[in-house]
């Protein structure tokens, strides 16, 4: 392309941390995922896998299990506490000790009115779900030894436990133990090492499937206390089960990095009698699978290698779409650099800190594709821990430079920052108190005014000025939802504030008047990047299904180019694509272009040129490299996307037209990861 | 088809027995399988061939027992015939003619009466597509009926036999080709077909190899290129199907096959190894490796005691089901080429050539079994690919079979070829050859020929090489010594720096010749004199060959270019040449026929002649496709006393070819085929005992003489009845207890019964004393 000059930043170095549980709540089609730090992540599966909500976690608060009771997401970890999760202000709404030691699993009861946990002193406690929380109601038998996992029949009358060696079925009315089935150590390894039932799963026929850290998985009648199966998967662990809806399969995952199949299959076709027969098996993982979940059309795992791989059920299909394609996620799909396009200056974000880096320089020139010298190397300038023990949910840069912010769910802090000569930062003291804790941050263009997405889509207002900074005004959308806002962006003029949410909702604020000037008609899948182009006052929104909408916000309608964009249809190699675009902004120089970016691609699109149709060769760019400069102009469509940058985590154009690229290679992730378990590989 | 009629081409000894699966008859005794164009039933126990069931006219595709009659199996050939067989006693039931090249047969137990064979799509022999059709056998009384209704079951079918399988009950029939299944339901007469992704981007074969049903479940296992075994289920469903996947093999699986009950899946490929897996209990494996060569086949038999797996170098392993090695059939190892020419050792009148990687075998095509290997180059063999390792490439015997002569040769990439020459001696005690004489690098580069002195006095072995020298080797008597005899060089020849090629003594070993490029030198072996020299350009000289008992006074050769020549060594001039590219010329020891075998257009002919008269005796056109390398003329045990001019040749001899695709072929006279047709039905074997030679020595030899017996002293004795059989005691046994009458009034009847009158008992006396 050679229009820009690329730095193209490696220094980020950030390291998402493993999976631990994941509950998927087949009404509303949402998974909720904890991972190893505490943070838990909510993906709408009906909208792409979209990462809709991200609670941050906190410090010596990990999670052992999730549990979803009708809408409400409830954890429970080690620590000891069950916890309820506020999904409108994306924090802890309470903890409850337990009285029970440390947590090892938290299930609900199909009807939705009781948990149950888990607890290493051997007891299963019974908690009643109310309105405004849980409340404790009876242990049922007290056990010898840690219950490592429960299940909890489709009746309810039953729970099965998985404990050190055993597994044990409960009668929920009387709370006594009916059933002892005795699981084998390993066979090969040491005898005395006890062997841990990692997941029980209570089928409605009382079959129970356990999966133990032997490599087997059990399958046992649960009426009798015998064992009718054993499948010895691996040498060693089987951490994670999961059963289908219909109960006609049920998937293992292994710390071998394997998921393997189980089918509820008639051996003679004629015959209606079914038998659990071991299947597929798939491997997608490096590491251990340690989180596991059949959602009828797809397998999702995760585990130690820290992506969420969505594996679908191709015979679920009838027809290639994008749900039939195998769906790796490995960045948030939200951003976590923020530039300073004036200064040069990017913040970093990671959960326990913050990072300011200075880009470097280079004065040379060369042909395109060529690497330039450096005159100044990129400098890191800051270090900025966080205080307190909840993590980093959002953070933001003011253009300038000259502005820090960033919030956990307990507090926001505001910094002065001083980068000319000699880096200072100086804590802005006595905030608002009304600026408790935000989920976006946002400086207006000139630094004037901080934005923070306060809860129920209200945006609080905070004038800056070197001396002090003031609330000045809090805007509320009219709709009155209470969806959590994940997406702020001003125009360059600081007339305009758009604001998207988790219900989709798109609204636009006068800053001048201070009141909402229009709402965004509604799109039925939320928009993962939105930006005000700089000269016409457009704003442009991309959504997690890859649709792309330009809004006039002076004439409160869609633009004209976005009403062909719409007739026409965007293209299917465009509409498949595997991650949302994160980013959008504009290029000063040439008003015509918008440029955007997903984690695979960076894409520049020319509203002056023609829109490509579904018979266009889309990805056009070496055809055109081979044509000469006559024809090139009639091959040329508006889709311009560059795929020599991979893995990126953020794109930003600044002042002097240059491009900033923050990659971070998933090799690297990759070999930051601990030693997966050894396995024999033929030929080694 | 035939110029002669009368004289054919026909599979006769050393022919493929690993061609197809072989069957194991249901009571495990037996094991039938197609070799050339005949059935064999093999002992399983004793490994001997018990019958050889011989009325195809091409060869055998398949056998299988017929499911409606255990003691009765089917053939299928290529000739458009299935035939019934009494495989116990070797008799041809019927004949169905079907009048298409058949390639493999199928039956159920469910379809009584019904065939399934595969023939090709258009009736052509070219055609690349096949079909499975399914056969209705017509009710008859003839032993030939002509099948007219043949009704197509499933289209575009992989004609190996591996990759068609019936399903539990013979629900349903299973086949693979390429990337696809398919499965046929009979009931709904419907089929549903599942692919596979290629996967070839990714660098994976996923091709089907190999198929078979579980004969309880439904569950259909395949074999793939890639060494994956998939099991798959619920394939009455266009979606919804599923398979599990296995993998152990890390090459092609070539065959699967489950066990009678579904306990079991056997597979096995390249690696030589047997694996057995637990069905549903897949990683529980056994495995029964080095079985010597790549698995090719497996049988199971219908009680599941026995396996049998055939081998890449013809070989039949039968195996009990504890997975031990309980038989080796072992038929004629052909390798991809054979380096040695054809050779009768003139002891045992076996067939020698290359065997196993380093070894020379002897095999008895009288007999059509392997006597022995000899293991001339006495190193470990490595089965690697890309390891170079000594091979025999030249053997020869002196007219007594009493030494053997043989040269190994290692070319390893950039370096020097080494060469061994081992010479060595019969020894009578050990009734085998024992290594003598080894010469290590006799000539600086390849021995081209090598042959024995046919002379009685000496003992001369002459050996050429391309460097351009020939060698004589002599056996030097060390009587004075300890040291017994020892071989070494005597005399060390050339011509002008040209690189001899062949060399041929004269019958009675007083002439030596030697092709020199272009040039035939004949020397005198007593005194290394050069006699003459003769030369027919242009064309170097492939083969010499001096003319036997009336015609030795001439001197056959071939040229390169096309020529045949036969000079009158009396008179040193050329007596007729013929333009002809003979690419073999072989000698009959026995007559003065020689036979030339001459390629045309991608096919050979042969020519068989007198050097006297140049008219042929014999020609054949078109034998087989592709060029013959290898012939020889092997003796009969028993002479033909055929008086037809054309087939005369064939009396005394037997002329056996390897063709191109390594099928050892020789010529049948219709007389010979009489006395083959007639012996076999006179067998009539007692069925209790195995069939053995022991037996077949002794104990027919023992009948005749009863009967000889019999004859002599008595002729119309009857037999007596044995005791058990008498009527007494069958009423003594078979009445209820309490209907008998007192115990001693029956006791005086019983004990009478038991005695053995005075007649027949000198006779058992007398059977008793013949040895």
């Amino acid at each position: 392309m050679g229009e820009f000059k690329v730095h193209r930043v490696r220094f980020f170095e950030y390291m998402p941390t493993a999976i631990r549980a994941m509950s998927f709540n087949a009404h509303t089609e949402r998974l909720a995922l904890a991972r190893v730090d505490g943070s838990v992540e909510v993906f709408n599966f009906a909208d792409r896998y979209f990462q809709e909500k991200v609670i941050p976690g906190k410090d010596a608060h990990s999670i052992e299990a999730l549990c979803w009771v009708g809408g409400r997401l409830f954890s429970a970890g080690l620590h000891g506490e069950i916890t309820e999760y506020d999904l409108e202000n994306l924090r802890p709404k309470y903890s409850l000790e337990a009285y029970g030691g440390p947590i090892w699993t938290i299930i609900s009861n199909p009807q939705g009115t009781h948990v149950a946990i888990g607890c290493e002193d051997g007891t299963v406690k019974l908690f009643e779900v109310l309105a405004e929380g849980v409340q404790f109601e009876r242990n049922l038998d007290r056990q010898k030894g840690r219950i490592i996992s429960l299940s909890w029949h489709p009746s309810g009358t039953r729970i099965a436990a998985g404990m050190m060696d055993m597994i044990r079925v409960f009668d929920v009315l009387t709370g006594h133990a009916i059933q002892r089935l005795l699981v084998d150590r390993s066979v090969g390894g040491c005898k005395s090492r006890e062997t841990v039932v990692w997941t029980v799963v209570f089928l409605s026929d009382h079959t129970i499937f356990s999966s133990d850290s032997a490599g087997k998985v059990q399958v046992w009648d649960g009426h009798t206390g015998t064992l009718v199966k054993t499948h010895q998967l691996t040498k060693w662990d089987v951490l994670a089960l999961s059963v289908s809806k219909d109960e006609s399969s049920v998937v293992a995952g292994t710390s071998e990095g394997t998921v393997v199949q189980f089918q509820f299959i008639a051996p003679n076709l004629q015959q209606q009698e079914k038998e659990w027969v071991r299947t597929r098996t798939f491997k997608n993982h490096t590491h251990d699978v340690r989180a596991l979940v059949e959602i009828g059309t797809a397998i999702v795992s995760g585990g130690m290698d820290t992506q969420l791989v969505v594996r679908p059920l191709l015979e679920k299909f009838e027809e290639k779409c994008f749900a039939s394609g195998l769906r790796r996620i490995h960045f948030p799909h939200r951003n976590l650099v923020s530039c300073a396009q004036k200064a040069r200056l990017l913040l970093l974000q990671f959960p326990g800190q913050l990072e300011l880096w200075r880009l470097g320089e280079s004065d040379g020139h060369g042909k395109p594709g060529d690497i330039l010298p450096l005159k100044t190397k990129p400098e890191k300038l800051l270090y900025l821990k966080r205080k307190g023990k909840d993590h980093i949910c959002c953070s933001a840069l003011s253009s300038c430079g000259g502005w820090l912010a960033y919030s956990t769910v307990s507090s926001v802090r505001l910094y002065r920052l001083q980068t000319d000569n000699n880096i200072s930062i100086t804590k802005v003291p006595k905030l608002p108190k009304v600026l408790r804790s935000a989920h976006q941050l946002c400086f207006s263009s000139e630094s004037s005014y901080l934005f923070a997405a306060s809860s129920q889509s209200s945006v609080l207002v905070i004038s800056l000025n070197q001396s002090e900074c003031k609330y000045v005004h809090t805007l509320k959308p009219k709709s009155g939802s209470r969806q959590p806002i994940h997406l702020m962006t001003t125009s360059v003029d600081g007339k305009w504030l758009a604001t998207a949410n988790s219900d989709c909702e798109v609204h636009v604020y006068n800053l001048q008047k201070l009141e909402l000037h229009c709402m965004v008609p509604m799109y039925s899948s939320c928009p993962s990047a939105m930006g005000i182009h700089p000269t016409t006052n457009n704003l442009t929104m991309v959504h997690a299904d890859q649709q792309i909408f330009e809004f006039s916000i002076a004439e409160k309608q869609y633009t004209v180019w976005s009403r062909k964009l719409q007739m026409q249809g965007l293209h299917n190699l465009w509409l498949n694509r595997d991650t949302p675009v994160t980013h959008v902004t504009f290029n000063p120089k040439n008003p015509d272009q918008i440029l955007l970016h997903d984690m695979y691609m960076f894409c520049i699109i020319d509203q002056s040129l023609p829109l490509p149709d579904q018979k266009t060769q889309f990805y056009n760019q070496m055809t055109l490299r081979s044509l000469s400069e006559q024809e090139r102009p009639s091959h040329l469509h508006a889709f311009k996307v560059c795929k020599s940058f991979q893995d990126l985590m953020c794109m930003r154009l600044l002042d002097d037209q240059s491009l900033v690229v923050v990659e971070r290679p998933l090799m690297a992730i990759n070999s930051q990861l601990p030693a997966p378990v050894r396995q024999k590989k033929f030929a080694t | 088809m035939v110029e002669h009629t009368g004289i054919r081409v026909v599979h006769r000894g050393g022919s493929k027995i690993n061609f197809r699966e072989p069957v194991i008859t249901s009571d495990s005794r037996f094991l039938l399988c197609g070799s050339g164009e005949s059935v064999k039933v093999y002992s399983t126990s004793t490994e001997e061939c018990v019958h050889d069931l011989q009325g195809h006219t091409d060869l055998v595709t398949g056998v299988v027992l017929n499911p409606s009659n255990h003691l009765q199996a089917y053939s299928c050939s290529a000739d458009g015939t299935v035939r019934l067989w009494d495989f116990t006693d070797g008799i041809l039931i019927k004949t169905f003619i079907i009048r298409y090249h058949i390639f493999s047969i199928h039956v159920s137990e469910k379809h009584v009466g019904v065939l399934f064979v595969v023939v090709p799509m258009a009736n052509e022999k070219g055609s690349e597509l096949f079909q499975l059709v399914a056969v209705h056998l017509p009710r008859s009384g003839d032993p030939e009926v002509e099948v007219g209704e043949l009704s197509a079951v499933l289209c575009d079918v992989s004609p190996n036999p591996g990759a068609v399988s019936f399903g539990t009950g013979g629900e349903y029939i299973a086949a693979a080709k390429g990337l696809q299944l398919e499965v046929f339901f009979f009931k709904k007469q419907k089929s549903y077909r599942f692919s596979l992704k290629s996967g070839m981007n990714k660098g994976i074969n996923n091709s089907f190899t190999c198929i078979s049903c579980h004969p309880k479940e439904d569950c259909i296992a395949t074999g793939h290129a890639d060494g994956k075994i998939r099991l798959w289920r619920n394939f009455n469903q266009k979606k919804e199907y599923t398979y599990s996947t296995l993998h152990w093999h890390h090459n092609a699986v070539n065959t699967l096959r489950f066990t009678p009950e579904g306990t079991n899946l056997l597979s096995g490929g390249i690696e030589s190894v047997l694996v057995q897996w637990r069905y549903t209990q897949e990683n529980q494996k056994d495995f029964l490796p080095r079985l010597g060569a790549a698995i090719t086949h497996i049988a199971v038999s219908p009680d599941g005691s026995l396996f049998c797996t055939s081998h890449a170098d013809n070989k039949i392993t039968i195996i009990l089901s504890s997975v031990k090695v309980s038989a080796i059939i072992q038929g004629l190892v052909k390798d991809d080429c054979v380096r040695t020419d054809l050779m009768i050792d003139p002891r045992s009148k076996a067939l020698v050539l290359n065997g196993k990687p380093g070894h020379l075998q002897f095999y008895s095509l009288h007999r059509d079994k392997q006597l022995y290997n000899l293991d001339i180059v006495q190193q470990e063999y490595i089965h690697e690919q890309g390891v170079d390792q000594f091979q025999v490439v030249k053997a020869a015997f002196d007219t007594h079979g009493d030494w053997l002569a043989t040269v190994e040769e290692r070319r390893q990439k950039s370096s020097e070829l080494e060469i061994n020459l081992k010479l060595w001696s019969y020894d009578e005690q050990t009734q085998s050859f024992v290594l003598n004489t080894t010469v290590t690098a006799p000539h600086e580069d390849q021995i081209t020929a090598m042959c024995f002195s046919p002379s009685p006095e000496t003992t001369l072995l002459v050996t050429t090489s391309l460097d351009g020298h020939f060698k004589a080797w002599l056996l030097a008597d060390h009587s004075d010594t300890e040291e017994s005899a020892s071989w070494s060089c005597d005399f060390v020849g050339g011509y002008h720096l040209l690189k001899p090629g062949c060399c041929c003594f004269s019958a009675d070993g007083s002439l030596l010749a030697f092709g020199f490029q272009e040039v035939v030198t004949v020397w005198s072996p007593t005194s290394w004199e050069l006699l003459t020299t003769l030369s027919q350009p242009p064309g170097a000289v492939r083969d010499l060959c001096f003319g036997r008992l009336s015609c030795s006074k001439y001197l056959l050769g071939t040229s390169t270019k096309n020529q045949l020549c036969c000079w009158n060594l009396l008179t040193c001039s050329l007596e007729w040449n013929t333009p002809m590219d003979v690419s073999l010329l072989q000698a009959d020891p026995f007559s003065e026929n020689m036979a030339a075998f001459c390629s045309q257009s991608g096919s050979t002919d042969l020519f068989v002649f007198k050097p006297s008269e140049p008219r042929p005796l014999f020609s054949k056109k078109a034998l087989c496709t592709g060029k013959v390398e290898r012939a020889i003329f092997a003796p009969r045990d028993q002479m033909l006393e055929s008086s037809e001019e054309y087939s005369q040749w064939l009396n005394r001899s037997q002329l056996y070819f390897l063709t191109q695709h390594m099928d050892l072929m020789t010529f049948s006279t219709k007389t010979e085929e009489d006395r083959l047709l007639a012996s076999s039905k006179q067998l009539m074997v007692d069925d209790s005992v195995a069939i053995t030679p022991f037996y077949l020595l002794l104990g027919r030899h023992k009948q005749q003489q009863q009967e000889k017996q019999e004859l002599l002293t008595n002729p119309l004795a009857e037999r007596t009845p044995l005791p058990q059989g008498s009527i007494a005691i069958k009423e003594l046994l078979d009445t209820p207890a309490h209907v008998l009458p007192s115990a001693s009034f029956l006791c005086s009847m019983f004990v009478r019964s038991l005695l053995v009158s005075s007649s027949s008992r000198s006779k058992l006396e007398d059977n008793v004393c013949t040895p």
